[in-house]
């Protein structure tokens, strides 16, 4: 596998210009001619589609929920960066770039991030342009908040929904190309498979989820934007539907997948309450602005949080890191919940969980000011667990919230595949081993607008138009590969749902594989996760047919995936000797405990490559290097 | 808890469907109502029978994938609450709850609790958007926004597309759904230059779509988890009105209000 990422040259702030400049254009008669294939319409998708068929394109997009508006984009709740500098408070496209490599722990590539700063002004026109609501001031302009890892208020935000409204504009710019016949909407239709023809993505193999036909379709390039893989966990706090399979089928036929153990923990979550749970909500971190974190001082202490007097609590944030207090950045904070949590400190049922409380902040502000910031929150709160947290302190726990790996792409984002490009969460991209808050609604609407439509006309000029249809051999044996992987699933008859499965590989991905890592615990899953993948295939259940609506036979293929690519994840974990970010290796910290990166041996991404079944992967590096921000230990003290 | 389910059964759209009765011991009341259906489910298929069928996805109340009447109300007994961040302690130890799918002409059953709501997609094609093409737009703040308009544009705009303003509604009427668009759009200043022709298209598209007329019964504002309220349809029918009054459909010409 050769990874050319193909940086341009030149100072980094004029790459992005003279990089559009030199990329070769599709004559705007011959765009028509040409197609393409977008999986996914969340931000990234969504946002794709559009512009690409605004361009001429002949698209066709897909998503496996009943509507393109559905995409998990849709459950963003804080913001969108935007380095505008609306506030005069010394913002820049430079000072977005640095706080984001530096937030990423040094592991993005500069050149990526740059380009995102720079675009990033343009989403927010993009966006006000077709009518989306942000809050704004009294005077008529947009507000800004300020979010974790900035020291400036560069946040663009729609109440506590600005994901909800910035896809709902990726989704009716969408649905006006739909309405002018310029893009070919498929709901409900779930990708299994990538086709791969003389070495260039041609199309994709689908299931239709209603009738269960199996079918290809072929273009001159394949998008996915399909997001990430998350619920690897089983908890996370993606939707119920978000999985691997595109982006793993697609590492099967020869795509790179770049640091997959890079997966983001949120501190503040509501806490697994039952063997039923079935999802994690995130509670925003904005809360911890007027919150306090503290467990009982001696372990197993189970008096209500009311009758633990104050000199037997432990505001152990505040005492192990005074300046920051709270307000440590996600990672450290995660880390430290589960500390004190694994040490026997912890609340609520099962021991995991601590106390998020506002007393001290209702008494000092009063109850009406605490309403006014987090009422929708508080209420939410009360909704799942049924505590009114004006009252009793909410208990909060971490949960697996956004992977920073994904497809490896170069800087135009296409993959170690010709003609496979990957936008948005999907691939592995700008944020580095940890992202910031409010930057992922950025990229994926950089990547999807302003970006892409660039970069694939490049790829497409250099091309003729079809040439393939879907009676091609190599589509025809793909579809027969994923009717017989689908037979296979239906033909078990074990006695064991794929739930069950994705439950117990949750696990040991969450014990092994999750806040902390070490050695004896990764090999141990990477011995465990093959056994369970064994026993999916001897004794999995699933009712029905392929011939119709079947939720389980979905769910058996989207787990398939899962228990092939935890080990993958492991495997990544396990070589990177250090800690960075997201990746916290347990052998690998400072003296006070903090994650210690080896620059010297790690300063690189880690890229696998598929060598078939029952083969180890390839390990391929792409050195990461610095010019403009220099490594610095991350200290909060 | 004790449960007894009564959950509407069918195949698929041309089966016949029935209620079939499932009792359910060892509810917890922590539980999420999609929570005891996984539940259900997982007993069910370890039982060798088909689990039911359900649309859902973020479970978090904004993705608008769920879609239940229970006990015949769209996502049951709690205001302002989808059904999947419903959770059992709304309901009593020993109470018979009664789950069917979104019934409509316009919406139809796909299996068990899932029906077809590509009909809100549609209504959306027909003009729920502004034409503006990706890379044209001014700066964000060259177009001022009073905040109330702003505020109020977002109260429609939050609108998630679930569908249960039209399962509750005695007509069947998307009303309520294509008017929080309408009223999103003509609101701001971005969506003044297509505001007739859009009012036009997008209620012509609902009346295609087999949806029923409203007669101000207001059972959609009473259902619909994110309050979005019944000014939008008297909104809704001012520009269609004007639309019709204007004569103009190709949105030539401009409603500067």
């Amino acid at each position: 596998m050769q990874l050319n990422s193909k940086i341009p040259s030149g100072p980094i702030s004029e790459k992005w210009s003279k990089h559009k400049f030199d990329l070769k254009l599709v004559n705007p008669a011959n765009k028509r001619k040409y197609s393409v294939i977008v999986v996914g319409t969340g931000l990234a998708g969504a946002s794709a589609a559009a512009s690409l068929s605004e361009l001429g394109y002949q698209v066709k997009a897909f998503c496996f929920q009943d509507s393109p508006r559905r995409a998990h984009s849709i459950a963003a709740q804080g913001g969108i960066n935007a380095a505008k500098n609306y506030k005069n408070d010394g913002d820049s496209v430079y000072r977005l770039f640095y706080d984001t490599v530096k937030g990423g722990d040094f592991r993005a590539r500069e050149a990526n991030v740059h380009r995102l700063a720079e675009v990033s002004v343009n989403i927010i026109d993009q966006c006000v342009a077709q009518g989306v609501p942000f809050a704004r001031e009294y005077g008529g302009l947009l507000d800004n908040r300020s979010f974790g890892g900035a020291q400036v208020s560069r946040t663009f935000y729609a109440r506590g929904q600005t994901g909800q409204q910035l896809l709902l504009g990726a989704y009716q710019a969408l649905s006006k190309q739909i309405a002018a016949g310029e893009v070919k909407m498929f709901p409900r239709t779930e990708m299994l498979d990538l086709v791969v023809i003389d070495g260039r993505a041609r199309g994709i193999v689908v299931r239709n989820l209603i009738t269960g036909k199996i079918e290809t379709h072929v273009a001159d390039a394949v998008v996915l934007a399909t997001g990430g893989y998350g619920n690897v966990f089983y908890l996370s706090t993606n939707a119920k539907g978000c999985n691997v399979t595109a982006t793993f089928r697609a590492y099967k036929r020869g795509a790179g997948f770049g640091n997959p153990c890079y997966t983001q923990i949120h501190p503040t979550c509501i806490p697994v309450s039952g063997d039923y749970q079935s999802k994690l909500t995130l509670m925003s971190e904005s809360l911890r602005n007027d919150g306090r974190i503290w467990v009982p001082k001696t372990p197993g202490d189970n008096r209500p949080a009311s009758a633990i007097p104050e000199d037997e609590r432990d505001y152990y944030l505040e005492r192990k890191y005074p300046s920051f207090g709270n307000l440590v950045p996600r990672d450290v904070a995660s880390r430290a919940a589960k500390e004190r949590s694994d040490a026997g400190f912890g609340v609520g049922p099962g021991g995991l969980g601590v106390y998020l409380d506002f007393a001290a902040s209702i008494k000092r502000l009063g109850r009406d000011v605490i309403a006014a910031r987090y009422g929708n929150l508080f209420e939410m709160y009360e909704r799942i667990a049924g505590e009114n947290p004006y009252e009793t302190p909410m208990r909060i726990y971490p949960a697996v919230h956004y992977t920073m790996g994904g497809l490896w792409v170069d800087y135009d984002l296409q993959s170690s595949i010709p003609g496979l490009f990957v936008i948005g969460e999907a691939n592995f991209s700008d944020h580095g081993a940890n992202r910031l808050g409010a930057s992922a609604l950025m990229q994926g609407l950089a990547d999807g607008y302003f970006i892409l439509p660039y970069t694939i006309g490049d790829y497409l000029a250099r091309h003729s138009a079809g040439g393939v249809s879907p009676e091609h051999p190599a589509c025809k044996a793909v579809e027969g590969e994923v009717r017989a992987r689908l037979d296979k699933y239906l033909g078990i008859k074990g006695k064991r749902s794929a739930g069950s499965f994705h439950r117990e590989l949750g696990k040991i991905m969450w014990d092994k594989c999750g806040m902390s890592r070490d050695r004896k615990g990764l090999e141990w899953a990477l011995k465990r996760i093959p056994e369970l993948r064994e026993e999916f295939y001897s004794n999995l259940l699933v009712t029905g047919t392929g011939e119709e609506l079947n939720q389980n036979l979905e769910r058996a293929g989207r787990v398939a995936d899962f228990l092939e690519f935890g080990e993958l994840m492991c495997r990544d974990a396990l070589v990177r000797e250090e800690s960075c970010g997201g990746h916290f290796r347990e052998e690998y910290q400072t003296l006070e405990g903090e994650a210690q990166r080896d620059d010297e041996n790690f300063c690189h991404t880690s890229v696998w490559e598929y060598k078939g079944e029952n083969q180890a992967p390839a390990l391929h590096k792409e050195p990461l290097e610095f010019e403009y921000v220099h490594l610095t230990q991350r200290s909060y003290k | 808890m004790k449960i007894t389910l009564r959950v509407w059964r069918q195949k698929n759209a041309n089966a016949d469907g029935k209620l079939v009765e499932y009792v359910r011991h060892d509810v917890s009341e922590h539980m999420s109502f999609l929570e005891m259906l996984d539940v259900l489910n997982e007993e069910l298929l370890a039982k060798g029978e088909e689990p039911v069928a359900f649309d859902h996805d973020c479970r978090e109340g904004i993705c608008g994938s769920c879609s239940m009447m229970i006990n015949g109300r769209a996502h049951g007994p709690r205001d302002m609450t989808t059904a999947c961040q419903l959770h059992m302690r709304e309901f009593a130890d020993g109470a018979v709850v009664t789950v069917e799918p979104w019934r409509a002409k316009a919406f139809p059953p796909v299996k068990d609790l899932v029906v077809d709501r590509s009909a809100f997609d549609r209504i959306i094609q027909a003009g729920g958007f502004v034409s503006v093409n990706t890379g044209s737009a001014p700066d964000a703040n060259l177009t001022l926004i009073a905040k109330d308009k702003a505020d109020t544009a977002f109260d429609s705009a939050a609108c998630i597309g679930c569908g249960a303003c039209v399962a509750a509604c005695p007509n069947a009427s998307a009303m309520l759904f294509t008017s929080a668009k309408i009223t999103h759009l003509s609101l701001l200043p971005q969506g003044q230059p297509e505001r007739l022709s859009r009012v036009k298209k997008m209620v012509e598209q609902m009346d295609k779509e087999g949806f029923g007329a409203c007669t101000n019964h207001g059972e959609c504002q009473d259902a619909c988890p994110k309050g979005i309220s019944l000014q939008s349809i008297a909104r809704m029918n001012r520009d269609y009105m004007s639309s019709l009054v204007n004569g103009e459909v190709n949105g030539e010409k401009l409603d500067t209000q």
